[in-house]
């Protein structure tokens, strides 16, 4: 890998430019801001040419790892391959061109696609209907635990203020319960690495909006007792949530709906094959059960009596007038079942979410079609077994039964040499693989988390197994060359205490 | 592995309380800053906040984790240790010598359900 660490602000030269602009027209318009909004001085820009920017970016490209170079078993994120033929139906000029405010008459085919999108996620969750509006998974979590809060308020049921959330959670999931102003109450793992069921029983009355679950859970393990936990949990009147996080083992063998949940979001971006973040474009769809379902966010699209779509935008359309009463929210009068759109939990996102994304996620799924969609979770489940029983001389594993999709190991088996998690992940640099998922969960000192996902060959497989044993022997033959590890990549070990106690944000900053 | 110190008594999510008179002072464990690992930002209470035996009162953060602290005893903030917000890192270098908070004691028969430092190893070598 070439070494190019240097910033866009390294290369500027006075005066250099890519580009003419046209002369400013406008500058009449400056004088009439307030004196508080504008500059004091000229922004400082980098000022560069075309080709500049062009070996820049290319070059910093070149210093990226991703799934398309190379196997990337990061757990919890399911980093699967992307199929490239998502980004062509995305790119398609009919699909990119359009614009969030055109006419619903001019954009039923999208509108169209957008519940068809909705009803495949339903037939694979078992939910009875989805949003697709919510823009990650955490806002997707956010968005149904509004849904969760405005089902107990539309009962008048207003005690119920409290989430239950197990302690291996993702840790997304108390964030969003507090976001959502509801208080966190924490149940137990037992050591099986399962929520305990005797723990979770003292803990449910009439304050319990619901529990926050994800199955199976973040040690790769499936919740066994769902059934009772989802019986105990409505029996005291609280709902099910289901952090879809870790749904790709589960797809198309087993149904959350079917297991008693009431509400969950799905990660477009690791079981439906649409890009990893970076803080980029992301779609957290939520699925609710049809008692929730007149509560999900608003706008939504509403297939009218003669089959058009329009978009509803909680505007109550069920009074006499032919505009509808106007009312928004249960001001109305309607039922807390009216599915108009007045009972939604309001609105939160712009438009109806990233398109874009969603577009990549029924491409997806048409082109494996049902039976290929029933191979993915079989085939990720079989790689990380396979991983797991072939590592577990070398590497302590904690609980030692068949795990789903993933699974932690608690560091090496003999840590004699003081060899630890982060000093094994450092050294799969130099290996050329991605690092695992470290220090998560939180239930071990040193947990590292292996997620193969269903898209790598046994190849692929036996190498990183094959690596992974030599590193377990490097660590007693020769610790210190895991200690200062990596020694390949064009940065060597990198001091993260020092950048987290003493942050450098501004280039102006550096000297 | 991790020191612990004679005379103080300690929590179960590994706060450490020193008594002086009716004041309880409180900081983590050698064992805590050595699983959290190297120290970014310690989240204290202010002066005056009245805090519940087992309520949370801060946070510590590390470069591979944030972790919640639990007051071991109930009472009032009288003082914090400001040296930590611009220098976390002295719970590394001496968890013991670098206390966190100190409370004036509503109840110290609380003190009754913490552990001593012999019964505490005990609980960090299963852990």
């Amino acid at each position: 890998m070439k070494y190019y660490d240097k910033l866009i602000f390294d290369l500027s030269k006075e005066g250099r430019q890519g580009y003419s602009l046209p002369a400013n027209r406008w500058t009449a318009t400056v004088s009439e801001l307030p004196e508080s909004l504008r500059r004091s001085c000229e922004p400082v820009l980098p000022q560069v040419s075309e080709l500049d920017v062009v070996r820049h970016y290319t070059n910093l490209s070149q210093m990226n790892f991703g799934v398309d170079s190379g196997f990337y078993p990061l757990g919890s994120c399911t980093m699967k391959y992307n199929p490239k033929i998502n980004e062509e139906i995305a790119a398609m000029p009919a699909f990119a061109g359009l614009h969030p405010l055109q006419p619903a008459s001019t954009v039923q085919g999208a509108l169209r696609l957008y519940k068809d999108l909705s009803h495949a996620l339903s037939a694979i969750t078992g939910m009875a209907e989805f949003t697709l509006d919510p823009f990650a998974g955490a806002h997707g979590e956010l968005t149904g635990l509004m849904v969760i809060r405005q089902y107990h308020i539309s009962r008048g049921d207003l005690k119920r203020t409290r989430i239950i959330v197990p302690d291996s959670a993702h840790g997304t999931n108390p964030a969003s319960a507090a976001v959502c102003g509801l208080e966190i109450v924490q149940v137990k793992s037992n050591a099986m690495g399962l929520v305990d069921v005797e723990d979770l029983k003292p803990l449910l009355d009439d304050t319990i909006a619901g529990i926050m679950m994800t199955n199976p859970n973040t040690l790769g393990l499936f919740e066994k007792d769902i059934k009772e936990i989802a019986a105990l949990v409505h029996a005291c009147g609280g709902l099910l949530y289901y952090d879809g996080a870790n749904m790709n083992p589960l797809m198309g063998v087993v149904r959350p709906g079917d297991m008693g949940f009431d509400v969950l979001h799905l990660n477009l971006h690791k079981t439906f094959s649409t890009p990893h973040g970076g803080g980029g474009p992301g779609a957290g769809p939520v699925g609710v059960a049809a008692h929730l379902a007149s509560h999900l966010p608003v706008p939504k699209v509403v297939e009218a009596e003669d089959g058009t779509l329009y978009v509803a935008d909680g505007t109550c359309r069920c009074a006499v007038s032919e505009e509808g009463s106007g009312a928004f929210g249960p001001a109305c009068g309607c039922a807390p079942e009216c599915m108009c759109g007045c009972q939604s939990c309001g609105q939160i996102s712009g438009f109806m979410g990233n398109f874009g994304v969603l577009l990549r996620a029924y491409t997806y799924i048409l082109m494996l079609g049902k039976q290929n969609l029933k191979m993915v979770g079989p085939l990720a489940v079989l790689g990380a077994n396979y991983i797991k029983e072939s590592l577990k001389d070398c590497y302590r594993l904690p609980i030692p039964t068949v795990c789903k999709h993933e699974f932690v190991f608690d560091g090496l088996a003999d840590q004699s040499t003081g060899v630890t998690t982060l000093d094994i992940a450092k050294r799969l640099l130099d290996y050329g693989f991605h690092a695992p998922t470290i220090y998560f969960p939180l239930l071990f000192h040193q947990s590292i988390m292996i997620e193969p996902t269903e898209t790598e060959s046994k190849e692929t497989l036996d190498g990183f197994i094959e690596i992974m044993k030599h590193i377990a022997a490097e660590a007693l033959s020769d610790p210190d060359s895991l200690k200062t590890a990596p020694h390949t990549t064009p940065v060597r070990r990198l001091d993260e205490t020092t950048a987290a106690r003493q942050p450098v944000l501004k280039f102006s900053d550096l000297s | 592995m991790a020191k612990t110190v004679e005379g103080l008594y300690y929590s179960e999510s590994h706060e450490w309380v020193k008594v002086e008179g009716n004041v309880a002072i409180v900081g983590i464990t050698d064992f805590a800053q050595h699983a959290m690992g190297d120290l970014s930002y310690v989240d204290m209470p202010e002066v005056d906040d009245e805090l519940e035996k087992g309520e949370e009162f801060g946070a510590v953060e590390s470069v591979k984790a944030a972790s919640d602290l639990f007051c071991p005893v109930s009472g009032t903030v009288v003082e914090i240790n400001e040296e930590l917000e611009d220098a976390p890192e002295l719970l590394n270098v001496d968890a013991f010598a670098n206390w966190i908070m100190k409370v004036e004691m509503s109840d110290p028969s609380e003190l009754e359900s913490l552990m001593d430092a012999a019964a505490y190893e005990a609980m960090c070598a299963n852990e």
